[in-house]
């Protein structure tokens, strides 16, 4: 059934077609929307889970984990200041392999107090051991968050489903919602592998000394790995029965072109508009949609990336003392391969500024006349600030 | 009131908890009393090393560790999870120390209870951080030396009273035990099991090391607590309903304190203005369950 309806309530729709059986939030702007829809079809019986209006978003990804242990389809929903309270949990999530499902909207880190799209909330938690997954629109982040349970589910790691706030979060799109049958071919009531279970009494999380830790990281690593393999075939089967997919990457007119804007989320949507017009006076530019940040999808980028000249990567985010972080990852992807293309950082859109067309054509004219890159990260359209002396 | 205990046990002989231990006597009852129809969830405390490295286990039951500052939360959604399943019969338990109830779980427990979750919640209380090394806690005692509180800071500040604090919630049950009184416990633990809702267990857990206290002593002192009033024995049901389990005959605090290395500094002065604030919690108790004049 095609309706029009907002990002929130796509990732709202996504949890209800997946069965979640206990759901565990707690408010923050502007992920509130999700919850508020999913409370709702608890309550009118849409949705047979069981809902925890718990007192903290850590206490959120707590209650999930002691759900997910018991061997339950689990969903949650952050943002910003409430994902950074979880972080102590999101390693524990991953390190007890629970296939936890959560959205998280991108939104900036106070102070100040800022409630716009920036992706520094969830990059920051790049080494937490969950799949991130970034959506361009709500097509995709509905469809992104049924795959996300297959893929949680397979590898037995959690999964993030990521949307920019306000730009994607509270605009209205027409999205095909499917049917809850063929979700259900897709994607088959959970069957965990281990659960708590006084018939079958186990210990998960005890005290594991340095003679078996480093054994334990190391599995969570191969999931990773599998992760990327599993998730070629979640789409395949996805598009199998809906009929779209989306890749880890997508590569638009990157074969024949000089240089390559690297973007995720929404910035994603303007470039397409950027590159078209771009492309119609003759530019050879090509445009790199990055969907899966963990695990990161090296060779997939390599392949993409490999004969352009230059790279220039959008970041709507930022690493202090590095520089955006995308990029960083993107010159790891490239540096070990011979004659790889100039990498070119760019920041911009901190804290929901807008990345209008003119910022993107900006940055392509840029990289397309530099010799050669100026230092990690070029920040685009600051503002000159006066100090007091 | 004699209970039959059971013979069963839960907990294997080989544990690696001190000499003396009370929270390994503590759980030992407290798991006779449930039975195996049990999940353990287990926040960061002695337990989470009292119940053995991988991949051995102390326990017979199921048990998931927890970070420090989840047992409320992450019991809330054992919980759930079972309710979805259909499972009404397994008990859920919350198995935490002092520093993770009083302290850095105090949010989480009072969120669960608020919301009434359905599990027990049981906090062994040895009034400290004892599994990092003996450091004060909001439950460590007037007048005590600790690794963080020592030489002329000991600890100038009252224990926190949880009980009270959980009843400001009208938790549906609340109650004291102690591991000296092995009827009363498993007795409370027994009832707790037979009940829904949120319910609490705060049990007085000797550590002799930590209180440096012979370990042959543990059991003695604990008994000490109650006969003082230093810690009574009793019930709140519903926030309200008060039941002293045990009227003791009055003894001074004197001895409970000069017993244990942690006091060895307190004055007579200190001792009576120990006895007074002991006197004061006791009388206060007596008004609430109606045994003594408002």
């Amino acid at each position: 059934m095609r309706k029009v309806i907002e990002g929130s309530h796509a990732v709202a729709e996504g949890a209800r077609l997946a069965r979640a059986q206990v759901i565990s939030a707690y408010p923050i702007t502007p992920q509130t929307h999700i919850v508020e829809r999913l409370s709702e079809f608890c309550a009118d019986g849409t949705l047979d889970a069981r809902f925890l209006r718990v007192e903290s978003e850590h206490s959120a990804l707590a209650a999930l984990i002691g759900a997910a242990s018991t061997g339950v389809r689990t969903f949650t929903a952050t943002s910003s200041q409430g994902l950074a309270l979880m972080h102590e949990l999101l390693h524990w999530a991953s390190g007890a392999r629970l296939p936890v499902v959560m959205a998280n909207v991108n939104r900036a880190l106070a102070p100040g107090w800022n409630i716009w799209a920036d992706q520094t909330d969830s990059l920051a938690q790049r080494d937490t051991g969950w799949i991130q997954l970034y959506c361009e629109d709500s097509q995709e982040v509905l469809d992104t968050t049924l795959q996300a349970y297959r893929l949680a589910e397979w590898v037995y790691l959690p999964v993030m489903v990521i949307l920019d706030a306000f730009f994607l979060s509270h605009t209205y799109e027409p999205v095909d919602i499917p049917d809850q049958e063929s979700v259900d071919r897709f994607l088959p009531p959970f069957q965990p592998r281990f659960h708590l279970d006084p018939e079958s009494p186990c210990t998960f999380g005890q005290m594991s000394p340095p003679g078996v830790y480093m054994e334990m990281r190391r599995s969570i690593q191969d999931a990773m790995e599998d992760a990327l393999l599993a998730f070629a075939d979640v789409e395949e089967e996805f598009s199998r029965v809906h009929g779209r997919r989306y890749g880890p990457v997508e590569a638009v007119h990157c074969d024949d072109a000089r240089v390559i804007l690297v973007t995720s989320g929404t910035v994603t949507s303007t470039s397409r508009q950027v590159i078209a017009e771009l492309r119609a006076r003759g530019e050879k530019v090509g445009l790199l949609k990055v969907k899966l940040f963990r695990p990161f999808p090296v060779e997939s980028i390599r392949a993409a990336l490999g004969r352009a000249q230059k790279v220039a990567v959008i970041d709507r985010n930022f690493s202090f003392g590095a520089s955006g972080i995308f990029a960083q990852e993107i010159r790891a992807a490239l540096c070990n391969l011979p004659g790889h293309p100039a990498v070119f950082g760019y920041v911009a859109g901190l804290g929901g500024r807008d990345v209008t067309t003119a910022t993107i054509e900006e940055i392509y004219i840029r990289t397309r006349d530099a010799e050669a890159p100026q230092g990690e990260s070029l920040w685009v359209g600051l503002q000159e600030v006066k100090h007091a002396p | 009131m004699h209970l039959e205990t059971s013979d069963q046990e839960y907990i294997h002989s080989g544990h690696v908890g001190c000499p003396g231990c009370g929270a390994a006597i503590a759980m030992r009852f407290v798991l006779k009393a449930l039975g195996g129809k049990t999940i353990m969830v287990m926040p960061a405390c002695c337990w989470s090393i009292i119940a053995g490295p991988y991949p051995q286990s102390t326990l017979k039951i199921p048990m998931l560790h927890a970070a420090f500052e989840t047992g409320g939360a992450v019991a809330s959604g054992v919980r759930a999870a079972l309710d979805v399943k259909g499972d009404s019969e397994t008990t859920v338990v919350a198995w935490a120390g002092d520093g993770g109830t009083f302290d850095i779980g105090f949010q989480a427990l009072s969120g669960a209870v608020e919301r009434n979750e359905d599990f027990l919640y049981v906090c062994y209380d040895n009034e400290a951080y004892m599994n990092t090394g003996v450091q004060r806690s909001s439950s460590t005692p007037y007048g005590a030396w600790t690794t963080t509180t020592p030489g002329r800071q000991w600890k100038r500040l009252r224990k926190k009273n949880i009980v009270e604090a959980l009843v400001a919630h009208r938790i549906h049950y609340a109650a004291t035990a102690n591991i000296a009184y092995p009827d009363d416990l498993m007795g409370k633990a027994a009832k707790a099991k037979t009940m829904t809702g949120s319910r609490f267990l705060h049990i007085f857990a000797t550590c002799p090391t930590g209180w440096r206290l012979p370990s042959e002593m543990s059991v003695k002192i604990a008994r000490m607590a109650v006969q003082t009033n230093i810690f009574p024995l009793y019930e709140v049901e519903d926030g309200v309903r008060y039941t002293i389990n045990f009227m003791p005959k009055g003894y001074l605090v004197n001895e409970y304190f000069r017993l244990q290395g942690r006091f060895k500094h307190l004055t007579d002065e200190d001792l009576a203005e120990i006895q007074e604030m002991v006197d004061e919690d006791w009388n206060l108790l007596l008004r609430k369950a109606g045994m003594a004049p408002a």
